[in-house]
């Protein structure tokens, strides 16, 4: 016989599994890829969607925990923080990839790659 | 509506859910704090003076936006997974320079946002003509890009009437 709260907890555990694997996925990234701007690539966008599903999976531990006011309020404020990590990953990434720039480092081309 | 009032109503809202309490002791000192707040910086929020019927259309343009993008994002998070674990790592990093056509700063801010949180592509700067340069981490994201199809949505929310003819 399976139960809601089996279901729920396995959809809990997916979904944060997922959010660890795209965190995984962005570090291998940061230490594989070849120059300054594709280790940008790899951190600053998995670790946002890596984050989202992991918060994700909070909120909706809590609300199975108890499901009242005060732990709808707690979920609301997560829910901040998710919006706050949309604006603010994007924009530290851009930051950087601009100062980058700015100070004339060169993005690495194919014809680079293959030597 | 004054847009004063608005921004003391959007602190209060925020106040009542950091809080959580609703005596009338937390309440009180929400609503002075709030109305000090409006009244100093209570022009930061809004551009406009008055906050009309199309702001609000705008904002649920844009929270219909939402899920696409983070369709888009699963997918090129995806993709790039696919090219970090992949043995050789199949990449071709370029710089791309896209002619943009959308024309008020908000929408710039939300696409070029867009562009960095699907990943394979940063925006790195946006000239005075309005070309984003953008780095692509492979021809595919780049392909993605390119059909223009985030930028005729983009364009849709904020109620920008224009033309995008890309293949």
């Amino acid at each position: 016989m399976i139960d809601l709260d089996f279901i729920i907890n396995l959809f809990i555990i997916i979904i944060v599994v997922i959010g660890l694997f795209f965190f995984f996925t962005a570090t291998v990234g940061l230490l594989r890829f070849p120059d300054f701007y594709c280790k940008l690539q790899a951190t600053g966008k998995g670790d946002t969607l890596g984050a989202v599903l992991v918060l994700l999976g909070v909120v909706v531990y809590i609300l199975k925990e108890d499901f009242s006011f005060s732990t709808i309020l707690v979920s609301i404020k997560i829910f901040f923080i998710i919006f706050f990590i949309f604006l603010a990953n994007p924009t530290a990434t851009h930051a950087l990839t601009k100062a980058g720039l700015d100070s004339g480092v060169i993005p690495i081309k194919k014809e680079d790659l293959k030597k | 509506m004054n847009k004063k009032m608005v921004t003391f109503f959007i602190l209060f809202v925020l106040w009542c859910i950091f809080s959580g309490m609703f005596d009338i002791f937390h309440l009180s000192l929400g609503v002075i704090s709030c109305l000090i707040i409006t009244l100093i910086s209570g022009d930061l929020l809004f551009s406009s003076e008055k906050i009309t019927k199309s702001h609000i259309i705008d904002g649920f343009r844009f929270i219909k936006y939402i899920p696409w993008l983070f369709y888009q994002i699963v997918i090129a998070n995806i993709h790039v997974a696919y090219l970090v674990l992949h043995p050789k790592m199949p990449i071709e990093p370029f710089v791309l320079e896209y002619k943009a056509k959308l024309k008020k700063d908000i929408s710039k801010v939300v696409f070029a946002n867009s562009i960095i949180l699907t990943p394979g592509t940063i925006t790195m700067d946006i000239t005075k003509d309005n070309i984003f340069i953008i780095h692509c981490i492979s021809r595919k994201v780049a392909e993605d890009l390119l059909t223009g199809e985030m930028e005729r949505r983009v364009a849709k929310i904020f109620g920008e009437d224009i033309k995008i003819d890309r293949k």
